[in-house]
């Protein structure tokens, strides 16, 4: 059979029900992702989704590509499995709040400092789904659920500052409602040499419904999110006359006209620390778009080459050498 | 350094047939190296041997006391033997500590050759000793060669460049040379290795050569010994090549050779942990043998790296140890539902958990037969000794392949580091199974099965294959996620067939002694060896018992039934509280198995066997 190129986000679709909650920011997220695979011009064989547990985590299903929906946290071990044995292969991961970063906090560090080439999207949305409806790593302090009926007390973890502090080499967040920006950083993060890290912010509409509205509702985003875009002035607002300067660790509302230039590639993570700390909900825009994006080696490759190398020197080797080694002796 | 007159040569040179020693000492003493150069020199000399060292987890313990005493037991013999020795023969204790361990092990009016230069008031007190056990008539009945190794090495090395300490660092090879001596072997292999060893540095080849030189010509070896011994080579090795083996070192070997045979490029998930590091090493230093390792962050991403990997078309291996399995159970069940191969190694040591991580135990049983949620049935195979490590390692691979599945391979601490000359295999003739890819997408159902119920394995990246797997239930054939009552039912079948299928590709096993009467011994793991001596040394005597020994541990091999019911009893020594005769007492309740259980860190001995054996016969 030959390969699958050209290919239409149609293609994409497996023959699988999919099977979230009407109204899940799940649906968005797949059709968008669909319609990106479909237009990076790889075979579809070679596209292979793996993913936890979790509501998100049935990604891989819904997908006519090859897939793992493995188990609660573990799909950064498993990732990196098949992209340091198949390195030709385009390796995506879904996972949640609750898979990636409570679970699953391990594998993602680690996943992230390697710089292993497979692009994690990370459904946030503040809460375990599956599970119905318990806060997670990400729950806001005080949210109340069934399992902290008098609000919850946990600190939760700020994704992409975890990212930044795992040595992420790509580090991004997008808006499950926002089609078009949720592409092109799919498309950046596919072009990435290395981890993607994206946080989606995701609406359960069941157990935390509008938990991202004072930022991510239509009405209000233009405002209240600023799109970082490498080599771009910090612009933002319905009328793109707002903008944002950064002074040293200090960021202050300045006129579109003043605002500083996105500072992507820098190799200090301060930058994109100070964009990351921004409150949601405060007085400054929320930052969406590309936090980070540096060059690093790859795992893989660097594991790869390695083996080479030492073929290179050494000759592929042979069993009979192994066995047939050290001091040996003849019984007649 | 020629020499001009054998020393010592006008003195008498008795032969015998087997001898066992014990070198103790510091762990920073160099004992192991000590004792597995003995071991290689005797090995060359053609003598059937084992070993096992026994050493502290600490890297360093304080240095003199007794949780710093760090063995090192080898019996070579003219004839075949099968354990390390009972009781050491002799004993080399370079401290005092060493000499308090170990001397409760000695056999009756055996050797001891003590380093009189650590016996101070110093070195008596960090061993927490009040009195010189050497001199307050504690150790009458035993012979006692006292040496000052130290002032010796430093006479012998007064030349040296070297520090006093580096000077000192080289009373290992001192000793070795002693022993050299009285067992009249050859110092040539060591000499070479030292020249290997310490390539570039000429000072500590020459010091380290001198030293052991100087131990092998030790002016008075007169007054000390009466005479030397000479052990003769074994003549009842079947005629080959040999090489002497450790059993981490056979099993990083056949795994190897077990992908070669399945023709797939092998794929090792590993994080560090004793006794089972040293594969990772050992198959971290084959890049160009298709080899992959990954050190991962932990032992479940290890396991889960290896699945990945099996999912991708590699061999997937992860080796660990008792506490990691635990860790990795819930992808072994993943591996199980997902119907990937996945070769799991246990190198097991005492538990539970962190236990005694440099001492023997099977305690691992049936938390690899067993440990999972659900119906997660899984193949269990165990080796018996270091060599047979290399086929079980082959066998594991096979099975994994050929039936889609996880695989446990167990070894354990005593096999993992004891050692024993290994006839090499023709490697023509290792076993084939070449796994075929499926690539056809004519009516492809990621979940169809062979009439074994094995499913298909495809390479991602194989056009017009694209499928999904899951833990989630699959739909059989199509592997759909599948809630449906009687799928359910139908799948926990089809995994339990198709894995006590793998029974119908395995032998029986073979019986040793009589084809039936009061007593059969079965074992498993490396409590072979002293099984084996135990019944072999009572048939000799004329007792009637019979002994076998189980490679596969799940599923059982055909022929049990049969076998079991023609003895009154059936022993299991294992060293456990007896799993595996809890499992054959639910699987044969006809029979009426006897447990021996042994669970102190500590190998069985052939004397634990026979002692058994007798009291059960006397009844």
């Amino acid at each position: 059979m030959a390969t699958t190129t050209n290919l239409k986000k149609s293609d994409l679709k497996s023959d699988q029900e999919v099977r979230w909650c009407p109204g899940c920011g799940d649906y968005a997220i797949l059709g968008c992702v669909q319609g990106v695979l479909a237009g990076l011009g790889i075979p579809r064989e070679k596209l292979c989704m793996v993913s936890g547990i979790g509501c998100s985590s049935r990604f891989p299903y819904y997908m006519n590509t090859y897939g793992f929906h493995s188990i609660h946290g573990r799909a950064p071990a498993i990732a990196t499995g098949v992209k340091l044995a198949n390195p030709d292969l385009s390796v995506w991961l879904v996972t949640g709040d609750g898979d990636a970063l409570s679970i699953g906090g391990n594998h993602i560090i680690h996943m992230l400092r390697r710089n292993v080439d497979v692009k994690i999207l990370l459904f946030n949305n503040e809460i375990y789904g599956l599970t119905k409806g318990q806060y997670s790593p990400t729950s806001r302090v005080g949210l109340r659920t069934k399992a902290s009926p008098y609000g919850s007390i946990d600190q939760p973890f700020d994704p992409i500052g975890l990212a930044l502090g795992a040595g992420a080499t790509f580090v991004a967040r997008t808006i499950d409602t926002h089609m078009k920006h949720m592409a092109g950083v799919l498309e950046a993060a596919a072009k990435h040499k290395g981890t993607a890290f994206i946080e989606i912010f995701q609406n359960c509409v069941i157990f935390n419904d509008k938990v991202f509205d004072e930022v991510a509702d239509k009405k209000v985003r233009d405002d209240r999110t600023i799109d970082l875009q490498p080599g771009e002035p910090l612009v933002y607002g319905v009328n793109g006359d707002k903008g944002l300067r950064m002074d040293g660790f200090g960021l202050t509302s300045v006129a579109a006209a003043d605002a500083s230039v996105w500072n992507s590639t820098t190799p200090s993570k301060a930058p994109a620390t100070v964009m990351a700390e921004i409150p949601r909900g405060g007085d400054l825009p929320t930052p969406i778009g590309i936090f980070r994006q540096v060059d690093v080696p790859l795992f893989e490759e660097g594991v790869h080459n390695q083996i080479r190398q030492v073929t290179e020197q050494k000759g592929k080797g042979s069993l009979k050498d192994l066995v047939y080694a050290g001091d040996m002796w003849d019984v007649k | 350094m020629t020499q001009t007159k054998e020393p010592g040569a006008e003195l008498p040179l008795q032969q015998q047939e087997e001898v066992v020693i014990r070198f103790a000492g510091d762990s920073g003493d160099g004992m192991q190296i000590t004792g597995n150069q003995f071991t290689n020199t005797s090995a060359l000399v053609g003598n059937d041997l084992a070993t096992l060292p026994d050493f502290p987890a600490e890297i360093r313990a304080p240095a003199g006391t007794r949780p710093g005493v760090s063995g090192f037991q080898i019996h070579f013999s003219s004839s075949d033997i099968h354990t390390p020795g009972d009781a050491p023969d002799v004993l080399v204790a370079m401290n005092p500590a060493a000499l308090v361990v170990n001397v409760m092990d000695l056999k009756p009016s055996g050797t001891i050759i003590a380093n009189t230069g650590n016996f101070k008031a110093g070195d008596l007190r960090k061993a927490k000793l009040d009195v010189n056990p050497l001199e307050d008539g504690s150790l009458d009945g035993f012979r006692v060669i006292q040496i000052d190794i130290n002032a010796r090495v430093a006479e012998a090395l007064k030349d040296s460049p070297l520090s006093t300490k580096d000077v000192q660092r080289c009373k290992n090879f001192y000793t070795l040379g002693l022993m050299y001596w009285l067992y009249s072997r050859p110092l040539e292999a060591t000499l070479k290795w030292l020249e290997a060893k310490f390539k570039n540095k000429p000072d500590l080849i020459e010091a380290n050569q001198k030293a052991l030189q100087a131990g092998y010509n030790a002016g008075d070896i007169h007054e000390m010994f009466q005479g030397r011994y000479e052990v003769p080579r074994c003549e009842m090795l079947p005629s080959g090549t040999y090489r002497n083996i450790m059993g981490n070192q056979a099993l990083g070997l056949g795994l190897v050779a077990g992908a070669r045979c399945a023709d797939l490029d092998m794929f090792l998930g590993a994080y560090p942990i004793t006794p089972a590091s040293d594969l990772l090493h050992q198959l971290a230093a084959y890049k160009n043998h298709g080899v992959i390792t990954f050190q991962a962050e932990d032992e479940i991403a290890a396991c889960c790296a290896a699945l990945g990997a099996s999912f991708t078309g590699h061999l997937g291996v992860t080796s660990t140890s008792g506490p990691g399995i635990a860790l990795k159970a819930e992808t072994i069940g993943l591996a199980i539902s997902v119907e990937l191969p996945l070769v799991i190694i246990d190198v097991q040591r005492a538990g539970p958990s962190t236990g005694m991580p440099t001492k023997v135990e099977q305690t691992d049983l049936l938390q690899c037969i067993f440990g999972r949620n659900g119906e997660a049935p899984a193949p269990v195979i165990a080796c018996a000794t270091p060599s047979d490590a290399f086929e079980c390692a082959i066998e594991a691979c096979r099975i994994a392949v050929e039936y889609m599945t996880p695989v446990f391979l167990l070894s354990d601490n005593y096999i993992a580091n004891g050692s024993e000359p290994w006839r090499l295999p023709d490697l023509d003739k290792l076993p084939k199974f070449k796994v075929e890819f499926e690539t056809n997408p004519e009516g492809f159902l990621p979940f169809s099965r062979d009439e074994r119920h094995v499913r298909p394995w495809v390479r991602p990246g194989t056009p017009g294959l694209e499928h999904r797997i899951g833990g989630l239930e699959k739909e059989n054939g199509t592997g759909n996620v599948s809630y449906d009552a009687d799928n359910h039912e139908l799948m926990c079948k089809l995994r339990l067939e198709k894995v006590m299928g793998i029974r119908d590709t395995i032998p029986t096993p073979v019986v040793q002694g009589p084809e039936s009467g009061d007593l059969l011994v079965i074992g498993w793991g490396s409590a072979k060896g002293a099984i084996q001596s135990g019944t072999d040394a009572l048939r000799a005597k004329g007792v009637k018992v019979a002994n076998t020994h189980l490679r596969h541990l799940w599923p059982l091999p055909h022929g049990l039934a049969e076998m079991f019911s023609r003895y009154k009893a059936v022993l299991v020594p294992e060293m456990n509280m007896g799993q595996l005769w809890r499992v054959l007492r639910s699987e044969y309740p006809e029979t009426n198995f006897l447990s021996y259980a042994k669970v102190q860190g500590k190998p069985f001995t052939q004397s634990d066997i026979v002692a058994r054996i007798e009291s059960i016969l006397e009844q």
